[in-house]
């Protein structure tokens, strides 16, 4: 079974930090279908249209029929392990300063045969199991065999944790203490193991309701962070940067109206210098020194979550300059993404729907509860996902999307 | 099932080998090209009088074998690449027969070789194939000691057998090699320090793994009329087979492409396996010799384990096995590794092995398995060869 992890003692300044690496990255194109379901949290394989054959490794081509039409269908997972090995020798820079790794060989129900990493708990062949896709320290999807059962521990397996971001004896820093998605965020992070949460508030000299309750969380503590201010991110940076695990940046300017009910730009740039500039100014100070501490141990940098929109994906016309401010962060979170993942970290974009507060006062529900929005964060950085879509409306809208932009566009269009 | 034609009067000889040496800065191209100037020494021919060329190497890229013609000034009117690894030599054998039996070339040069420059192993393995890269290589970098970690652990736990088993061949091959000149591993093994190796892959440890090298194998095709007028000693070629990705539902690999094409090949040869004088197994895995002694009807299958406790394999044995020490005793140069059995059977057969002899060799088989392209062996081959006076 595996042993809990332990809280990692103090670093010593003087030694060498590791530098990060990463595991092989390189991939045929067809092959990237099983990284875009895992950034989502499935694991998909290829299933004919045409015979219904599963297939893997992915293929041009039906290995039964030849057919061509191969979508991604997610699959349970559930299989047998037949066969494992235990590496204690590996030709790659990342596995080589990794091994012992243990990996198996799974026969799965639905057909194919894989590879997987092979997490501590499962037991000798032969076994059942139940195989998940994860992203690796590269962002790429990679298949991990877990035991049939959930057991204790299992977040802390060595192997596992190198996929994931879990916040467990963690360092996190959340942009944004006032709101109360912030607080929500603060408390589910204690909850998830983060071992410190520096919370962010503009304007220190006054007082926010919950103030008071976050205050009296020992892992709490108050900086003083004001995204459109270049000098207030430099002095957070410099005092919190080194030792910042997850960055969670939640500060937004939320107003509604689009165009024509709101004249001017005042407005407009206050959503840009805070939802799109202001995490501009916090990845130009955070991310070089996160990047640094990619490789930094059991409790490394390990990921950056930007609070985005659902309607970062389709402008809403009602909250038009909102949307389009959230498009651009969106824009440049993918950038970020870009930049993180040769330090191996992982950028999450949480796209909820209309989240219960103030400004979202005049849509129907349902509207997602902060608690609600904490809880998909934590998941998300313990899955190690990318990209994640809390609460029903978001779901639905981005099937909207998927099936059809245009569509979409036509019905927001509608109001 | 149609009857195969089959290769009266086709002659395989000049068995050559570029020595192996464990690293070189020298390319693939260096290596072929000694082994064609060996060639054409052993014989006594000029290069205008080879007709044909076949070649292998894992790392002629960017070249292929119609570059690597220019590189040498070599003009042949039948040239063939043959890109399957282990079972390049037994493949090779079979397109040059029949290209010198209907009168495409009369003379064909067969050479594998292949370099190893310290990193080119893992720049080989990272690349190997679409679903090695997509599927494998990111599971922990093992190459194929990984994926023979899984057959062997599979095959150990369904069939029995131990790792003292796997180790007896080792210990029998590397016996085997203590007397002949290329081999690599010039030291004694012994059981016990077989099964304390340290582990690479488990339950794979040291010397169940071949070493990669650099070097090169070859040998010449032509009718047996050609080879009586140049004097040179040869084999004849009995049987042959290939099959790939056999057996492709079976979830892990139990079993080769040998299965399906067995009785094809001694229904061919007129001879079966109690009639080998010699066997030359593909072994860079000693999984896969337990795997081929199956298939290839020395016993039943899951039977190999009790086969090799009642068997002796050295030049000596029982049955004399990889006589030269086989990849695991004389090292694995690329595609040569696929050559190295074919060319140490020829040298058997004709009575001039560079090492220990087997008494009266009249009767070799060869076999040949290659590319491990994601969970499995996909080229299965086999010839069986017979002495001139067999």
């Amino acid at each position: 079974m595996t042993q809990p992890i332990s809280r990692p003692k103090r670093k010593n300044p003087v030694l060498r930090t590791r530098q990060p690496v990463l595991p092989p990255w390189p991939r045929s194109r067809v092959a990237l279908g099983l990284t875009a379901a895992a950034a989502e949290g499935r694991f998909a394989l290829q299933v004919c249209a045409a015979c219904a054959a599963v297939q893997y490794p992915p293929r041009e081509a039906c290995h039964v029929c030849l057919g061509d039409e191969l979508p991604w269908r997610t699959q349970s997972g559930a299989g047998e392990l037949i066969s494992q090995t235990l590496l204690r020798h590996s030709h790659d820079i990342f596995f080589r300063e990794r091994v012992p790794w243990r990996l198996g060989m799974v026969r799965l129900d639905a057909g194919p045969t894989v590879v997987v990493h092979l997490h501590g708990d499962v037991g000798a062949p032969p076994a059942r199991v139940r195989v998940g896709a994860r992203l690796d320290k590269a962002g790429m999807g990679v298949l991990v065999g877990f035991p049939d059962r959930d057991v204790p521990n299992m977040a802390d397996d060595r192997q596992l944790r190198e996929m994931t971001c879990d916040p467990k004896f963690r360092k996190v820093l959340i942009t944004d203490g006032k709101t109360a998605v912030g607080q929500a965020l603060a408390r589910a992070l204690i909850g998830a193991g983060a071992d410190l949460v520096w919370v962010g508030h503009a304007e220190p000299w006054k007082k926010f309701p919950g103030l008071a309750e976050l205050k009296e969380l020992p892992q709490v503590s108050l900086v003083k962070l004001d995204v459109t201010d270049a000098r207030s991110v430099k002095e957070a940076a410099g005092e919190l940067g080194a030792k910042v695990d997850i960055l969670v940046n939640n500060v937004e300017v939320h107003r509604a109206y689009g165009i024509a009910a709101r004249y001017g730009t005042d407005v407009a740039r206050a959503e840009m210098d805070v939802n799109y500039l202001g995490l501009l100014r916090l990845a130009q100070e955070f991310g070089p020194v996160m990047r640094a501490r990619g490789a930094d141990g059991q409790s490394s940098a390990v990921a950056w979550v930007n609070l985005l929109s659902i309607f970062a994906l389709s402008n809403f016309p009602a909250h038009g300059t909102y949307s389009a401010s959230k498009a651009a962060a969106l824009s440049l979170a993918q950038c970020l993404r870009a930049e993180m993942r040769p330090a191996g970290l992982r950028v999450i974009n949480v796209f909820p729907g209309p989240i219960e507060d103030e400004w979202n006062q005049l849509l129907p529900p349902p509207k997602l509860a902060p608690e609600a929005l904490a809880r998909a964060v934590v998941a998300a950085l313990r899955d190690g996902v990318e990209d994640v879509y809390p609460g029903d409306v978001a779901q639905e809208w981005l099937a909207r999307l998927r099936e059809s932009p245009k569509v979409l566009e036509r019905e927001l269009a509608g109001g | 099932m149609s009857t195969r034609a089959g290769y009266a009067g086709v002659a395989v000889a000049v068995p050559v080998t570029v020595p192996y040496v464990r690293y070189s800065i020298r390319s693939a191209h260096w290596f072929i090209a000694r082994a064609l100037a060996a060639l054409l020494a052993g014989a006594g021919l000029r290069k205008d009088e080879i007709d044909g060329v076949c070649v292998s190497g894992f790392l002629l890229f960017p070249d292929t074998a119609v570059g690597l013609m220019q590189h040498l000034g070599v003009s042949p009117r039948w040239l063939d690449h043959i890109p399957m690894g282990g079972a390049s030599g037994v493949v090779a054998l079979r397109r040059a027969a029949r290209a010198v039996q209907a009168g495409d070339a009369e003379i064909i040069a067969c050479v594998a070789g292949d370099t190893n420059h310290v990193d080119s192993f893992r720049h080989t393995i990272a690349s190997f194939s679409q679903f090695a890269r997509d599927a494998v290589y990111p599971y922990g970098s093992g190459g194929p000691n990984a994926s023979f970690a899984f057959l062997t652990d599979y095959y150990m736990r369904t069939t029995g057998a131990q790792r003292a088993d796997f180790g007896k061949l080792c210990v029998a091959q590397r016996a085997n090699a203590l007397s002949f000149p290329h081999a690599l591993f010039k030291k004694p093994l012994s059981l016990a320090e077989y099964l304390d190796a340290r582990p690479i892959a488990e339950p794979l440890h040291l010397f169940d793994c071949v070493m990669p090298c650099a070097g090169a194998e070859g040998f010449l095709v032509m009718s047996e009329a050609r080879a009586q007028s140049l004097g040179l000693p040869f084999a004849r070629v009995l049987a042959t087979i290939e099959r790939h990705n056999a057996f492709p539902d079976d979830p892990i690999q139990m079993r080769g492409g040998w299965a399906l094409e067995r009785d094809a090949l001694y229904r061919q040869a007129g001879v079966g396996p109690k009639d080998m004088d010699l066997v030359e197994l593909y072994d860079d895995y000693p999984v896969i010799t337990a795997m081929q002694l199956e298939d290839l009807g020395f016993c039943e299958k899951g039977a190999a384990a009790a086969f090799i406790r009642a068997n002796t394999f050295t030049v000596q044995g029982s049955l004399p096995l990889n006589t030269s020490g086989g990849q695991l005793s004389v090292g694995q140069a690329g595609a040569a590794g696929g050559y190295l059995g074919l060319v140490e059977c020829l040298r058997q057969l004709t009575g001039r092995s560079l090492g220990a002899q087997v008494p009266r060799a009249r009767h070799g088989l060869v076999s040949g398995f290659g590319m491990i392209n994601y969970d499995r062996g996909l080229c299965s081959g086999a010839a069986v060869l017979a002495g001139a006076h067999a």
